[in-house]
């Protein structure tokens, strides 16, 4: 709950995505329209399909919207002409997606994944800078620099090599961090370490964060403000605390009532206790 | 009761570099009763799903069986997978992980369908085949379209979702599910286990062995669970027992990582899981679990836990428990000296 008051960081104003034309035409993302205020932690919940991916793409700026605004600082940056703003876009704002397997190149070291992306924000870094910048980063997710600076991808676990994927987008200082399913590909007893990790980089560098997940269970633990989002628009929003006890929605309550619990009546649908 | 599937002391290890093996199942035994549900949980790499392919006779090399017993209805099954194995589909059929690859995509779903019936059945009609098949699919809410569709045309949940429909086509008495609904949201996950429910209250299948890492899932769907470190048991019990009253301290840890749907978790922060599972081409001596187990003494690391029962139904590897429990150490001879 560490959000301030003052301008949002990031507002998105009747953002509209369409796939295809003319009547057949798919609306991934429909009108959509929120706002991150700095040092917020806010997720997008949606089954497949909601368009929550899509979202996050035209936030990053990798897709461009068929309609509406994106205001990043208050500055519009809904056409940014050029890979070179685009760029400068990129040192403000980052992202983790699901695959840390497909984000890596394999046959390099971890200290060539984040060299590369240092280059992102300076080129003419000294080496010595850089090492001090990339093993401080990996520190703040929990790795060891002197033992996972020189590993192949496939050398690490799923949890450290997504750790990995999380010091490279904040090696460049980002103020938003967009979140795609960042722990679907991990084990469900790590997961937990995974979220700690946003959750420690908000608290202590007040990085604002948008999560993105199909699991309103991930959401509840980390979030502050919850949209839940069903092809393609926005249907409910709100302080995480509220959507949690009172869902409006009859979609949220769907997925509340949906999601597998470890408390009350289990579901049991091939009837109860087994043979005993 | 009469016990659907009885799985005896199964080793299974994946061929090393030249002389070196990776055990994945190292030893493990386990019965499934008509009509029951049994959850095999564990961490990713403890060698869950290597058990379900060597159970659903599909291991290949480099995974080779190396020993144990598997009897399906009282009939013995063989462990590899062998070009004649006619009893694959019918008596034991997998429900795979990886829906991506499982299709062919050069065939569009319903001569896919077809030519899974037919391989069993050479006198059903395409009719017929394609008929059982969009029954199915309407059950998990998919379109009829489906079958008409290359599976590049399905998104990853539809894929997953074909995939189940074909790997229970044939009636199989005994479905083995590895991992089948981590790639489907919530809803799409009830409705597959649902219908995986339904297929075995209607008796159409005989019973399911469901690999996941969810704990949540099996707790609302799993008559018994049964909890693999490292290619070992450490527990197996009903499903309520081993989640809430868990013996083991690997199942607690487990346990204790499980994020759960909890208004507000923010407030109480939730550790994950510490370290990872062991090397299995060099396991480690004794109990696999006592480099990273908080309750480890000297006994831990020398020989292999005695086989306890703390309730009905309940088995438990565990040195500490012994110890809590008073069990004389001997009681372990026999299993510390195979190992």
């Amino acid at each position: 709950m560490s959000a301030n008051g003052g301008a949002p960081l990031l507002r998105c104003v009747e953002l509209t995505r369409l796939f295809g034309q003319g009547a057949r035409a798919v609306h991934a993302v429909d009108d959509v329209t929120l706002e991150l205020r700095r040092g917020e932690i806010a997720s997008v919940v949606g089954e497949s399909g909601s368009g929550k991916s899509t979202l996050a793409r035209l936030v990053l700026r990798l897709l461009e919207p068929t309609s509406g605004g994106l205001y990043f600082h208050g500055e519009d940056v809904t056409r940014l002409r050029g890979f070179a703003r685009r760029k400068a876009y990129w040192t403000h704002v980052q992202a983790v997606f699901q695959d840390p397997f497909g984000s890596f190149n394999q046959f390099f070291p971890v200290r060539h994944v984040l060299r590369s992306a240092l280059r992102l924000e300076d080129q003419h870094l000294s080496p010595q800078t850089r090492e001090k910048r990339m093993a401080s980063a990996l520190e703040s997710v929990g790795l060891d620099p002197g033992s996972v600076l020189d590993q192949l991808p496939h050398e690490l676990s799923g949890g450290q090599r997504q750790r990995v994927m999380i010091a490279r987008a904040v090696m460049v200082q980002p103020e938003l961090l967009i979140a795609d399913e960042p722990t679907t590909m991990i084990d469900a007893s790590s997961r937990a370490n995974i979220l700690n990790v946003l959750l420690d980089l908000n608290r202590d560098r007040q990085l604002t964060i948008l999560f993105i997940t199909h699991d309103i269970s991930l959401a509840t633990y980390v979030s502050d403000t919850l949209f839940i989002m069903q092809a393609g628009k926005l249907v409910e929003r709100g302080n995480v605390e509220r959507v949690a006890h009172d869902p409006e929605h009859a979609y949220t309550r769907q997925l509340f009532a949906d999601t597998f619990s470890l408390h009350g009546e289990a579901w049991r649908p091939a009837g109860g206790e087994g043979s005993t | 009761m009469p016990e659907l599937l009885v799985a005896e002391n199964l080793q299974a290890y994946y061929r090393y570099g030249l002389n070196g093996w990776i055990r994945a199942v190292d030893g493990v035994s386990l019965s499934l009763g008509e009509g029951e549900i049994l959850g095999v949980a564990g961490e990713s790499g403890c060698g869950k799903s290597t058990l379900a392919q060597v159970l659903a006779s599909v291991a290949r090399w480099p995974l080779c069986p190396r020993g144990g017993s598997l009897h399906i209805d009282g009939h013995e099954v063989p462990l590899t997978a062998t070009a004649e194995a006619s009893h694959r589909g019918t008596v034991v059929s997998m429900m795979p992980q990886g829906a991506m690859n499982s299709l062919n995509p050069t065939q569009r779903v319903r001569d896919f369908v077809f030519d899974v019936v037919r391989s069993h059945d050479p006198s059903v009609t395409r009719r017929a085949a394609v008929q059982r098949a969009r029954e199915r699919l309407a059950q998990l809410h998919l379109p009829e379209r489906v079958l008409d569709a290359y599976p590049h045309q399905l998104s990853g949940g539809m894929k997953q979702r074909v995939v189940a429909v074909i790997s229970t086509l044939l009636n199989p008495r005994v479905l083995i599910a590895d991992e089948p609904t981590s790639a489907l949201d919530v809803s799409a996950q009830r409705a597959l286990l649902a219908l995986m429910a339904q297929l075995l209250v209607d008796g159409i299948i005989g019973g399911i062995i469901l690999v996941t890492h969810e704990l949540p899932i099996l707790r609302n769907v799993a008559h018994r669970t049964m909890i693999m470190y490292a290619g070992q048991v450490s527990e197996t019990g009903p499903t309520e027992r081993v989640i809430f009253e868990p013996a083991h301290p690997y199942t607690r840890a487990l346990m204790d990582a499980t994020l759960v749907l909890e208004s507000a978790t923010k407030r109480q922060r939730i550790e994950g899981l510490e370290g990872s599972p062991p090397d299995l081409s060099r396991p480690p001596d004794g109990c696999r679990f006592h480099p990273r187990c908080p309750h480890a003494s000297d006994a831990c690391a020398e020989a292999f836990p005695p086989e306890l029962r703390p309730g009905p139904d309940h088995t438990v590897a565990c040195w500490w428990l012994a110890e809590r429990l008073g069990a004389p150490r001997a009681e372990s001879g026999a299993r510390a000296v195979e190992s």
